[in-house]
């Protein structure tokens, strides 16, 4: 194992959330879940960080955002998208602003499940991307620049949307 | 009188004790607010992986003026370990910290901008007190070198008490400890500006972690000073001080400013006064 795995740093974006996700990832730094034991540290800052946490969907106002600090990390990076609506919509997918899952926008590495995960699986899922963040370090995986280009704002959005 | 082999001592062993230091303060910060904690040497992973990264800069000075901040503060510290002369230890510390301003103004950022500002001002708020703590060692040992300093025989301790009291004010602010560490902290990690090492990634950021143990060690260093008639005392002093800062940055919170501007300069101005002045009168009248 080499020192990624011992010290992942997180930075953790509310997209679209109700809040729910958001909650349980607080109360994974709380003394009960207390990640800082494996070294992982919620950061504030895409440039510190290794782990890409996103909860909740895509729409409109925060798709911009999303890539922005999403092209901001420095590799090796991971994405996990926490709550089933980052990993499809959710209940939102019908919603007309909700354009589906994050993995619509940036590649996703970890699926984390549940309406709100759990702290237990969201530990779990981030435990898994350390895996996929040491398997991209050996193979010198460089990310890609997501863009937005030829995204028309207000379409109608493909899948997930109600058609 | 220059002890190359303790600067080169230092140069080695810093990095190693001030990483122990920082896991050991991580350590203690987790138990005092009811969790596990990392491990202590978790610094060492972090600074590990931070090298691990791919290098992104906005600007390409950024780097270079991160290299000068460790080497300015490596110097600083060998420097001082070798008994230097304490002024120019001093003034080689102030231009370390320069570097670091000069290296988050180099990125066009406005995080990074406030960072460097407030990074300025703590700059302007503990510099007076660390100039009158040398001249307090001065007044009362005769002598500018480390060396001599540190093997007299007298309690500095009891002659200095007000510029101790002065200079532990401002060791806060030099250590980032709540709740002076404004322009950017080692334990808020949620907040969105990172202060001066916003735009700093990967490697760089290992380089500035890497000179922050540096300066702890060469802070310290400082404490012992003034506990020099006794390395038995002197250690415990040491330890002692920084697990009462650990303490304070547990339970304070982070100031404006505006309050640490002027309380640092009050109190630098009326702990050394009365310290120099009663220094003064109890030799005599002779300086
Ligand atoms: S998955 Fe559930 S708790 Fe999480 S953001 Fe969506 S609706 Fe809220």
């Amino acid at each position: 194992m080499t020192y990624l795995a011992k010290s992942p740093w997180i930075i953790h974006y509310d997209a679209s959330s109700c809040n729910g996700c958001d909650i349980e990832i607080l109360a994974c730094l709380t003394p009960m879940y207390d990640v800082e034991r494996f070294g992982i540290i919620n950061t504030g800052n895409p440039k510190h960080a290794d782990i890409f946490v996103v909860t909740g969907s895509i729409n409109e106002a925060n798709r911009e955002v999303i890539q922005n600090i999403y092209n901001q990390m420095p590799d090796p990076k991971v994405v996990v998208a926490v709550g089933i609506c980052a990993c499809s919509g959710g209940v939102f997918r019908e919603c007309y602003n909700i354009a589906g899952g994050i993995d619509k926008l940036i590649p996703v590495d970890v699926y984390v499940p549940g309406c709100a995960a759990r702290p237990e699986s969201i530990i779990d899922g981030i435990v898994t991307a350390l895996g996929v963040l040491e398997e991209k370090r050996k193979n010198r995986v460089s990310s890609p620049m997501v863009t937005d280009h030829d995204h028309k704002a207000h379409h109608k959005h493909a899948e997930g949307g109600a058609q | 009188m220059i002890n190359i082999v303790w600067g080169i001592v230092f140069v080695l062993i810093a990095p190693v004790v001030g990483g122990l230091i920082a896991g050991i303060d991580r350590k203690i910060t987790a138990h005092m607010q009811g969790r596990v904690g990392p491990s202590i040497l978790q610094p060492f992973y972090d600074v590990g992986k931070l090298f691990e990264k791919e290098q992104t800069v906005v600007n390409e000075t950024q780097t270079f003026y991160a290299i000068c901040y460790i080497i300015f503060m490596i110097f600083t510290g060998a420097l001082f370990f070798a008994s230097g002369d304490l002024l120019l230890v001093i003034f080689a510390l102030t231009l370390a910290q320069i570097f670091l301003v000069l290296g988050a103004f180099a990125a066009n950022s406005p995080y990074s901008y406030v960072g460097a500002e407030r990074e300025l001002l703590q700059i302007m708020a503990y510099e007076p007190m660390v100039i009158l703590t040398a001249v307090g060692l001065f007044v009362a040992t005769k002598s500018f070198n480390v060396n001599e300093i540190a093997a007299t025989t007298t309690p500095l301790i009891l002659l200095l008490p007000g510029i101790f009291l002065g200079f532990l004010y401002v060791l806060t602010i030099k250590l980032r400890k709540s709740p002076f560490d404004i322009s950017t902290s080692h334990h808020a990690h949620q907040e969105i500006v990172k202060g001066v090492t916003t735009e700093y990634s990967g490697p760089s950021l290992g380089l500035i972690e890497i000179t922050h143990w540096y300066e702890t060690v060469f802070l310290l260093g400082f404490v012992y000073l003034f506990f020099g008639f006794n390395p038995l005392i002197g250690v415990a002093a040491v330890i002692v001080i920084y697990l009462l800062e650990i303490l304070i940055d547990n339970t304070n919170a982070r100031v404006k400013w505006q309050f640490m501007v002027k309380s640092s300069w009050l109190i630098a101005a009326v702990v050394s006064v009365v310290n120099l002045a009663a220094l003064y009168f109890l030799s005599g009248g002779v300086p």
